[in-house]
């Protein structure tokens, strides 16, 4: 499963432009459905057919980024944000476009720390002037951090993490699946920048319910946030986050299924931060939407940490929930 | 049943189960069919043929959940609604066991001088229920689990109520009363809605569901009548009557309604003001973006301190907003039309 991760996480993909990691998905997933479509939106949508319940299985493909917003005369890129990303973990970072063009990111004179704002950084492509600048990249190309996968052995750290380790997750539950629902696999586009994405494909496809698959915060490292997730405690199952607070009787379900089948679980409230399922809850007259989460460190880095064993926790309950009854 | 039990009820958002069984109770017995959703709203119905009307007034109230439980046995939380400021040294219940706890600081000796002068952060804060460890806490309290603030209703003076969840269960009651009503010629949705404190959820969806021609949120609001405060900041006054809002941060009423409930209430001699302020919003926004669009309308009962463990509302201003509401209802059985 390593190699699938490594695959998904250094495909590029910021919300928007997911064209390249869409195809690598389609894929590996093609093999386990009955059918797959792209929508409107640029989701991509694996249906693996059934007579049961109408159910997504979604995972965001997109990952944060920067957009190129103005060329200077010396050939410098001025970008705005593509998600949540901090000059902190910016500055110094390599960037890299879907054209194969790569960048480093520079700030401007700054003394003190506080003063570190996205708009005293800068990209520097290695363009000696705007011309040289302007047959690379234009205003409007999107590009993403720049990190290979590591393998730490019982751990491992990418970009992208957030969200492709639930795209590979979804892709391993789909792998010998037998699951008598109807279940849609949406791979959605645009979650950083608002849902967008999710809240379309589950208007279109109007199930029984959701459930997504999303990285999650730990309270786990030095000083860190207050918070009652660990990396390697096992799969998260979502109480509240920003976005929603999760359908009760499917939350009870999803513990309920865990302890049945001996999966290892921890609850989880996310003080700050959003889901699709919070856009899957909303949509028509209200659909039943839970969360299973990946406890994740340094989310929104380009290095992102999840624990194989939560991982693996993370595709069998996924699993047994896909094979379960799902009546709640 | 009477605003004393309807208040005394925990439903913090998402967790409304204890005021919508006692909200079904109550329909049960008036008689009026209803459904409840995924939400966990309820959709009641009553009325002939005529405009579909979405009366809307929500369930949930503010409070805390539980995010992590220390090793020692005290219990970290985020608000749902709440200021930080207020919550210091506050007494709360967790959970369907009503498992009470204080919400503790560092003591003022422990202070250091510009911590006293300042509001205390969340993360500084938590609460204590008396358990040593992690392991004696967990058997009473999980992680996710919802706490409401313990306050008892009271009487202060005749008419003038003091109680927690006042925003929004004073709409409940008025809902309640109208639906008691024969409505012949519309047809009222009344709307018991979850999870407005967390972005006016449960009324979106149940919007969509019943497809209105107009709607009316029914809202305890902000009323700042205190000292200290400037005439122009008060936004509503205690005893002032129903408050019609011109606008807020979700919607923008309909003229056409507000104009019609302002001669509604001058024609009945109904006690009324406006709401001078812009600020906030309530599922009147969420109404009028469902779908393809309706024009609504908030009602308001006044309720000095919302958002804190308790709130003060006067019973004058309850009567008259359930008197414009339903003066306003008869008006569109009688033709008018936004």
């Amino acid at each position: 499963m390593k190699d699938l991760i490594k695959k998904l996480t250094e495909a590029f993909g910021p919300s928007g432009a997911e064209d390249q990691v869409r195809e690598l998905i389609r894929r590996e997933v093609e093999q386990y459905v009955d059918e797959v479509r792209v929508d409107a939106l640029g989701n991509l949508i694996a249906h693996k057919k059934g007579p049961g319940k109408k159910v997504i299985l979604d995972g965001h493909m997109d990952e944060i980024g920067l957009m190129v917003t103005h060329i200077d005369d010396n050939g410098f890129l001025r970008f705005g944000t593509i998600g949540g990303v901090n000059p902190f973990v910016s500055l110094g970072q390599r960037v890299y476009f879907a054209n194969g063009v790569f960048g480093v990111i520079g700030s401007e004179r700054v003394d003190d720390p506080k003063e570190m704002k996205m708009e005293k950084l800068f990209i520097d492509i290695g363009a000696k002037d705007k011309k040289a600048a302007e047959a690379k990249v234009r205003v409007g190309d999107s590009c993403a951090f720049y990190q290979p996968f590591v393998d730490l052995g019982d751990r491992v750290v990418a970009k992208a993490m957030d969200d492709r380790i639930a795209c590979a997750i979804i892709i391993e539950t789909l792998k010998g699946l037998k699951s008598e629902h109807d279940i849609y696999a949406v791979f959605a586009s645009q979650e950083e920048v608002g849902l967008r994405g999710a809240r379309a494909a589950a208007f279109g496809i109007a199930p029984d319910l959701g459930i997504s698959l999303d990285v999650t915060r730990t309270g786990d490292t030095p000083k860190g946030i207050t918070m009652d997730v660990s990396l390697g405690k096992g799969a998260a199952i979502k109480v509240k986050d920003s976005s929603l607070i999760c359908h009760p009787g499917l939350r009870n379900y999803m513990v309920k299924v865990a302890e049945e089948k001996g999966i290892r679980y921890q609850l989880e409230v996310l003080e700050a931060g959003g889901t699709d399922s919070g856009a899957i809850q909303m949509t028509k007259a209200g659909i039943p939407a839970g969360v299973i989460s990946i406890p994740c460190r340094y989310i929104h880095s380009p290095s992102e940490m999840v624990d194989m064993g939560d991982v693996e926790e993370c595709v069998k309950l996924a699993k047994a929930l896909c094979e379960s009854p799902l009546t709640f | 049943m009477e605003l004393r039990q309807l208040t005394a009820l925990a439903g913090v958002s998402g967790n409304e189960k204890e005021v919508r069984d006692a909200i079904t109770k109550e329909l049960d017995s008036m008689g009026v069919p209803y459904e409840t959703d995924v939400l966990g709203n309820v959709i009641a119905k009553k009325g002939g043929s005529g405009p579909k009307v979405l009366v809307d007034a929500h369930m949930d109230e503010v409070g805390l959940m539980i995010v992590f439980i220390e090793k020692n046995g005290f219990l970290r939380f985020a608000p749902i609604g709440v200021p930080p400021a207020v919550l210091v040294s506050k007494r709360v219940y967790i959970g369907k066991d009503r498992v009470p706890g204080v919400i503790g600081a560092k003591a003022i000796h422990l202070q250091q001088p510009k911590e006293r002068e300042s509001v205390i952060p969340v993360d500084q804060l938590f609460i204590d229920i008396g358990a040593k460890s992690a392991e004696e806490a967990g058997k009473k309290v999980k992680v996710g689990d919802y706490a409401v603030f313990d306050t008892e209703f009271e009487e202060l003076s005749p008419g003038v109520y003091k109680a927690k969840a006042l925003d929004d269960r004073v709409g409940c009651m008025i809902l309640l009363e109208a639906l008691k009503e024969d409505w012949a010629g519309i047809e009222l949705y009344g709307v018991f809605a979850a999870q407005e404190e967390v972005g006016t959820r449960g009324a979106r969806v149940a919007a969509y569901r019943v497809a209105p021609d107009m709607g009316i949120a029914l809202e305890g609001t902000v009323c700042a009548d205190i000292p200290l405060a400037e005439k122009e900041a008060y936004a509503t006054r205690l005893g002032g009557g129903a408050v019609i809002s011109v606008m807020d941060r979700g919607s923008i009423p309909s003229r056409a309604m507000v104009d019609q409930l302002v001669k509604l209430a001058k024609e009945n001699n109904i006690k009324f003001q406006f709401r001078e302020a812009t600020s906030g919003g309530n599922d009147a926004g969420a109404i009028q973006a469902a779908r393809a669009g309706c024009p609504v309308a908030s009602i308001s009962v006044p309720c000095r301190y919302i958002h804190t463990p308790f709130a003060v509302m006067h019973k004058g201003d309850f009567d008259a907003a359930k008197a414009l509401l339903i003066a306003f209802l008869r008006s569109v059985e009688g033709g008018f039309r936004p």
